[in-house]
């Protein structure tokens, strides 16, 4: 897996956006996290526990909001939450597939506690 | 090396995780993706007048085959070159060369699949400017390389008929994103005993509208409809 590119990638961000800020220390990292991003929180904290000594987040703590998948059905115009692991997303009401996928695939630098 | 890293519930509410009160709050709402992106869009805009295909499987389920035998028929008339990433050796690249197509080889080392980067790399070695077709084979991983655009117009899923049917079940993302799905290995579709309806319906589940070839890089069957799709995505492309 790939999570501690990810890591590197989500403390550059971070410390580049609290330098911005005149900030000297990350207090927390706030990221969200997709069901169908192939990323798993808990690789990424083990990743960032490996990466954030000597940078602004040294200290940080790492809080992962995850969200869930979303589809659009076209025939009923509405939008559902898939209801499996497995990223297929079939219409609870018609049971039609979908490849519309409107939330899910998220890997965000949210905001940060700074001081 | 690792120390633990003090979390508070992971996977909360979909509002939103706690902020400490009186804590100074930046916002930054950027992907952790931003750079690979933005490396990928201008290997985009460099490859404007070729068509960039981004072939991804597991280890072994044929993307070498598939390319030396897509790069015989195509070199009549279309110049095609590749791109070919592997976590060590370069024997993929050489095989391709000896079917006729220039190619470039990437050696990720640890790296279990290629970033826009290492394509921006390695096409400094080709003359993008004569190329009609360039196919990038991504390292044989079916979860890393579907998060890393490369800046390519077709990402192509293959599955062999060793694998078993339910791949596309397991391994969503990357056939989900897929503009093509490859089903190779049909030569011995019967005697791995591979149930085709079911594949068929797990990647129409995963990825509803997504064109299937099912084809032999080995004897050539199926090759027709496939090379059909790569020369009509072209002549899309240029309008
Ligand atoms: N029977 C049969 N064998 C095939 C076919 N395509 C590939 N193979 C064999 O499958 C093995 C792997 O093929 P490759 O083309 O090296 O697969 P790959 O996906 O490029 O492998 P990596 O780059 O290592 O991930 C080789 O022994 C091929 O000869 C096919 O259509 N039929
Ligand atoms: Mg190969
Ligand atoms: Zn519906």
């Amino acid at each position: 897996m790939h999570e501690f590119g990810l890591v590197i990638s989500m403390i550059d961000l971070a410390e580049e956006a609290a330098r911005k800020e005149g900030a000297d220390v990350i207090e927390a990292i706030h990221v969200e996290i997709g069901a169908l991003s192939g990323v798993v929180p808990e690789a990424l904290e083990f990743a960032f526990g490996g990466a954030r000594a000597g940078t602004m987040a040294a200290t940080a703590r790492l809080e992962v909001t995850y969200i869930p998948a979303i589809a659009y059905c076209a025939t009923c115009q509405s939008e559902f939450e898939l209801d499996n692991r497995f990223g297929i997303a079939m219409c609870p009401t018609c049971d039609t597939p979908s490849a519309d996928l409107r939330q899910g695939r998220e890997m965000h630098v949210s905001h940060l506690e700074v001081a | 090396m690792a120390d633990p890293v003090a979390t508070r519930d992971v996977r909360v509410s979909p509002h939103g995780t706690a902020v400490t009160p009186g804590a100074r709050v930046v916002q930054v709402q950027k992907s952790l993706m931003t750079h690979n992106d933005g490396v990928a869009a201008a290997n985009r805009a460099a490859f404007e007048g070729c068509l960039v295909l981004n072939i991804v499987s597991s280890p072994g389920s044929g993307k070498t085959a598939l390319l030396e035998r897509s790069v015989r028929e195509l070199a009549g008339d279309l110049r095609v070159a590749v791109v070919v990433g592997d976590l060590e050796t370069d024997n993929d690249a050489i095989r391709i060369h000896a079917a006729g197509a220039p190619s470039v080889q990437i050696v990720t080392g640890t790296v279990c699949h290629l970033e826009a980067e290492m394509v921006a790399r390695a096409v400094d070695q080709l003359d993008l400017a004569g190329l009609d077709v360039l196919v990038i084979e991504n390292v044989g991983n079916l979860v890393c390389p579907a998060s890393w655009d490369l800046g390519e117009d077709l990402r192509v899923t293959l599955l062999s008929t060793t694998e078993g049917e339910d791949k596309p079940l397991k391994y969503p993302r990357i056939f989900k994103d897929a503009d093509a799905v490859v089903i190779n290995k049909v030569d011995i579709a019967e005697a791995v005993g591979f149930d085709r309806e079911r594949a068929l319906d797990a990647v129409a589940k995963v990825s509803p509208g997504t064109p299937v070839f099912e084809l032999s890089a080995r004897t050539g069957e199926g090759m027709d409809a496939w090379l059909a799709f790569v020369r009509e995505r072209l002549a899309a492309k240029r309008g």
